[in-house]
C-alpha cells in the first residue's frame, strides 16, 4: 500500500510537470502539433521591415493566420502566410502590414475585397501595401514635403 | 621546508586532481547508466524524493517569484507607459531565466543537500563497502538512480515553476494592478518563441545532471567521521550552487 501510494504521486508529478511542459510549448511557443493548420497563401511586398515568421494575421482585427515564411524573389519580399481553413479571401483584398500601437509590433492587416473570385490555397494576392515607415513620415513633416 | 611557491602548486595540483576526480565520476555514472539492467524502482524512489517532495517548495517560490515579478515589472514599464509588455517581461525572465535557475536552486537545497548526508553517512559507516563486498556496484546502485531522477524531475519542476510563476505574475497584474487578462496573455503569446522555451528546458536538464551529479559525488568522497559529513554535505550545497550560476552564464551565452 505504501508503495503503491509512492508510485502514484510519481506518476501524478510526471503528468502534472508534462502538462505544464506542453501548456508552455504549445500556448506560448506556438508549437504546432499536428502539422501546420491552414492553407497557404503568398504576397509581395517592396518592404517587409520589421515583419517577422510567426507575426499575427488580422481580418477586422480578429487573428485569421500566421505569417509562415519570408523570402525573395526578384528583390521583392514574398511573404507565404497559413490562413485559418473557412476563412475565404477574394482575389482582390488589400494586403497591408500595419504596426500594433505607436511602436508595437508588425502584423498584416487584410482588407476583404469584393469579387467574386476566391484564391486558392497556394494562391497569390495582388493588391499589398507596404509598412509606413514612421521616420520617413517625420522627416517629410519635419522638412515640409507633406 | 615550504616555501610559498611549493604551496602555490600543492594547491593548484590538488585543485586540478579534484576536477578531474569530479569528471571521471560523471564519466563512470553516465557509463553505467548505459548499461541494461537498470533499476526502475530505485529511479521512481528518488523521482519521488527529488521531484515529488519537492513540489511544495517550487509551487510556494514560484508563486512568490511570479508575483514579486509581475510587481516590478509593473512600477519599471509604467516609466514608459507600456505596462501592456508585463506578461512578456514576466513569462520571458521566467521561461529563460529564472524557472531553471531557481528550480535547480531549491532541489538543490531541499534534496541535494540530503543526497550528499545520506550517502556521505554510508560512506563512513562502511555501508558502501558492504556494498561492494557484497559485488553490488555502488555506482549502479546509489549514483546512477539519482542521477537520472534528477535529469527527469528538474526540467518537470521547472516547468510546474513557469506555469505557476505566470500565474503568480497574473495574479499581481491583472487582479491587484488593473491590467487586462487579455493583455497579459495575448502580448505574452506574441513574444515567446519555441527558442526561449527548449532554452529554458535544455537549461533545466543541464542543471538536473549538475546538482544530482556534485552532490553525489561530495557524498561519496567524504571525509571521516561526522565532521567529513557535515563539510561536504555544505561544500556540495554550495559548489553545486556556483556551478549552476556560472554554468547558466555559459548556456545562456551559447543559446540566445
Amino acid at each position: 500500500m505504501k508503495r503503491w501510494t509512492m508510485e502514484t504521486l510519481v506518476g501524478l508529478f510526471v503528468i502534472v510537470g508534462v502538462a505544464s511542459l506542453s501548456y508552455l510549448a504549445i500556448k506560448l511557443g506556438k508549437l504546432e502539433v499536428v502539422g501546420s493548420r491552414g492553407d497557404t497563401v503568398l504576397a509581395e511586398f517592396d518592404s517587409v521591415a520589421g515583419l517577422k515568421a510567426g507575426s499575427v494575421v488580422e481580418i477586422a482585427g480578429v487573428e485569421v493566420g500566421r505569417v509562415r515564411e519570408i523570402g525573395l524573389k526578384n528583390y521583392r519580399a514574398v511573404v507565404a502566410m497559413s490562413i485559418d481553413p473557412g476563412v475565404k479571401l477574394q482575389d482582390d483584398a488589400i494586403v497591408s502590414i500595419r504596426t500594433k500601437g505607436l511602436i508595437g509590433e508588425k502584423y498584416i492587416r487584410i482588407t476583404p475585397g469584393a469579387s467574386d473570385k476566391v484564391v486558392q490555397p497556394g494562391g497569390r494576392l495582388r493588391d499589398t501595401e507596404d509598412p509606413v515607415d514612421m521616420e520617413q513620415l517625420i522627416s517629410n513633416y519635419i522638412f515640409g514635403k507633406l | 621546508m615550504t616555501s610559498p611557491l611549493e604551496a602555490v602548486g600543492r594547491v593548484a595540483l590538488a585543485q586540478v586532481q579534484g576536477m578531474g576526480r569530479m569528471t571521471m565520476f560523471l564519466g563512470s555514472a553516465c557509463f553505467w547508466a548505459c548499461l541494461p539492467p537498470l533499476k526502475l524502482r530505485r529511479i521512481v524512489r528518488q523521482i519521488h524524493f527529488i521531484g515529488v517532495k519537492s513540489v511544495s517548495v517550487i509551487l510556494l517560490t514560484a508563486i512568490f517569484t511570479g508575483m514579486v515579478l509581475g510587481l516590478q515589472g509593473y512600477y519599471t514599464l509604467r516609466k514608459f507607459g507600456s505596462e501592456a509588455l508585463l506578461g512578456t517581461a514576466v513569462a520571458l525572465s521566467l521561461i529563460r531565466e529564472l524557472g531553471p535557475v531557481m528550480a535547480a536552486l531549491m532541489v538543490t537545497a531541499r534534496a541535494g543537500s540530503a543526497t550528499a548526508a545520506e550517502i556521505g553517512i554510508m560512506r563512513i559507516t562502511e555501508q558502501i563497502d558492504a556494498l561492494t563486498a557484497m559485488a553490488v556496484n555502488p555506482m549502479k546502485y546509489l549514483v546512477v538512480p539519482r542521477v537520472i531522477a534528477g535529469v527527469i524531475a528538474v526540467p518537470l519542476l521547472t516547468a510546474i515553476f513557469d506555469v505557476v510563476g505566470i500565474y503568480g505574475g497574473y495574479l499581481v497584474g491583472v487582479k491587484l494592478l488593473g491590467i487586462s487578462s487579455g493583455t497579459y496573455f495575448s502580448e505574452m503569446r506574441n513574444a515567446v518563441e519555441m527558442s526561449d522555451i527548449n532554452g529554458g528546458f535544455l537549461k533545466s536538464l543541464s542543471f538536473g545532471i549538475i546538482v544530482t551529479w556534485v552532490c553525489t559525488y561530495k557524498g561519496y568522497y567524504t571525509g571521516h567521521g561526522a565532521e567529513g559529513v557535515v563539510k561536504s554535505t555544505t561544500e556540495a550545497v554550495v559548489l553545486s550552487s556556483v556551478l549552476v550560476l556560472v554554468w547558466d552564464y555559459f548556456m545562456t551565452s551559447l543559446l540566445f
